[in-house]
């Protein structure tokens, strides 16, 4: 089954477009919800806000130490100076991985994720396989995303249960010191800031 | 709720996976799933505290059957009927039985307001609370809760010991404001617990969980 698969059930696509598509022509015909709010949220969340954001964010956190610092000490603050804010991302907190410590992140209850930094999250990370194994079996499930981790390195995984809004901040790759901004952002993977890959 | 969506440590799942460059959304439903969510509370309010406990009432067997929008429709409708906003026979239809409307409810937010609101959120954290009992450092023990409403205590991390690691500030508790007991504001914690604690023997002593938990969720260890 691929992970596409996850999202058109057994039940069939028809019969829940058709559930779906009543449901909004009788909240419309209320006047409950306007068609056209309807169609700015789905814009907002498929061009404006998206992992891309997450890595301007990281990208500035390598190349200004500084505004690092602001970074890791008031996270919302910080992403905010570069216009990034808002919905589930009200309380933003940045884990830095370092050559001894690697940040994971994860909501078991259910689907939290940093929004203003990543966008809408991935199946995966709302699937059965990843919220329940990572917190009871890090290593292996990062093993099997590809990222192997050596024993001299501590693992944290951060577990969104609350309402705090949880970032990756990875390391800056080896040779990129020439790299201006714009080139490190390019870099920067979603992955990488949810901390199931490396950079 | 002792149920399915608390399904951290569990084991039989499966490979995770991962579909590569994939979409916002995956069919033209989970987009305006997505997008009536974010714009009924504006009309018929209700906040996570409600979407979620409506989501995790849904059978486990269904639970887990059901793709992520379609859990998230569930949990609209069933907010929608419960507020006598809509009725089964309107769902059934698509065609308004009667027009309450803005008369009963909120009227619908305009593109502007949402967009105003999507840069702004919804913060839970608040003012002033319960004045705190516990401070970075101290050790602390999880209770031993079992409630059948809403709680983001996840059953892994009930009766474990682990340590304060930072005090988040004041927030709204979502476990009584989900149950219909209010807010009850109050300090949450980052508390880190060694995987060790958790779930026993075979993992490293530095690997650490990290949850962030209520006052009322602990108790000094």
């Amino acid at each position: 089954m691929t992970a596409h698969d996850h999202d058109h059930p057994p039940r069939g696509r028809t019969d829940i477009e058709l559930r779906v598509r009543a449901l909004e022509s009788l909240l419309v015909e209320k006047g409950l919800v306007d068609p056209a709010a309807l169609d700015a949220i789905v814009e907002t969340f498929e061009t404006k806000i998206g992992p891309r954001n997450g890595a301007r964010v990281v990208a500035r956190a390598w190349t200004d130490p500084a505004y690092k610092r602001r970074l890791l000490d008031d996270a919302t603050a910080a992403i905010a100076e570069l216009g990034y804010a808002g919905m589930q991302g009200e309380n933003m907190v940045v884990l830095e991985n370092t050559p001894a410590v690697h940040n994971v992140v994860v909501c078991t209850l259910c689907s939290c994720y940093p929004w203003p930094v990543l966008g809408l999250p991935p199946v995966w990370y709302k699937s059965a396989p990843y919220r329940s194994r990572v917190v009871i079996d890090p290593r292996g499930v990062l093993a099997e995303l590809g990222l192997v981790l050596p024993a001299g390195i501590d693992v944290k995984v951060w577990d969104s249960n609350a309402e705090l809004r949880y970032m990756v901040l990875p390391r800056r790759p080896a040779g990129t010191e020439g790299l201006g901004e714009e080139a490190l952002a390019a870099l920067v993977t979603r992955d990488g800031m949810i901390g199931t890959a490396a950079v | 709720m002792n149920t399915i969506h608390d399904m951290g440590g569990m084991h039989g799942f499966g490979r995770i996976e991962v579909e590569p460059d994939e979409p916002a959304f995956h069919a033209e439903w989970e987009r305006r799933v997505f997008a009536l969510v974010t714009a009924v509370p504006f009309a018929v309010p209700f906040g996570d505290d409600s979407l979620r406990p409506a989501i995790e009432s849904t059978p486990p067997a269904e639970y887990l059957a059901s793709s992520y929008y379609e859990l998230w429709l569930r949990g609209v409708t069933k907010l929608l009927l419960e507020a006598g906003a809509v009725t089964p026979g309107e769902l059934a239809t698509g065609k308004a039985a009667s027009r309450p409307g803005a008369a009963t409810f909120g009227r619908a937010a305009t593109r502007d307001e949402i967009a105003k609101a999507i840069m702004t959120g919804f913060s839970p954290r608040r003012a002033e609370g319960k004045p705190p009992r516990f401070k970075a450092g101290d050790r602390v023990r999880t209770r031993n809760l079992h409630p059948t409403t809403h709680t983001r205590l996840p059953r892994y991390a009930r009766d474990k010991v682990g340590t304060v690691t930072q005090d988040r500030g004041i927030f709204s508790f979502n476990d009584t404001n989900g149950s219909g007991q209010g807010e009850q504001p109050q300090h949450v914690y980052a508390v880190g617990f060694a995987l060790t604690e958790l779930w026993g023997p075979g993992h490293p002593p530095g690997d650490m969980l990290y949850l962030d938990l209520w006052d009322d969720h602990l108790d000094p260890a």
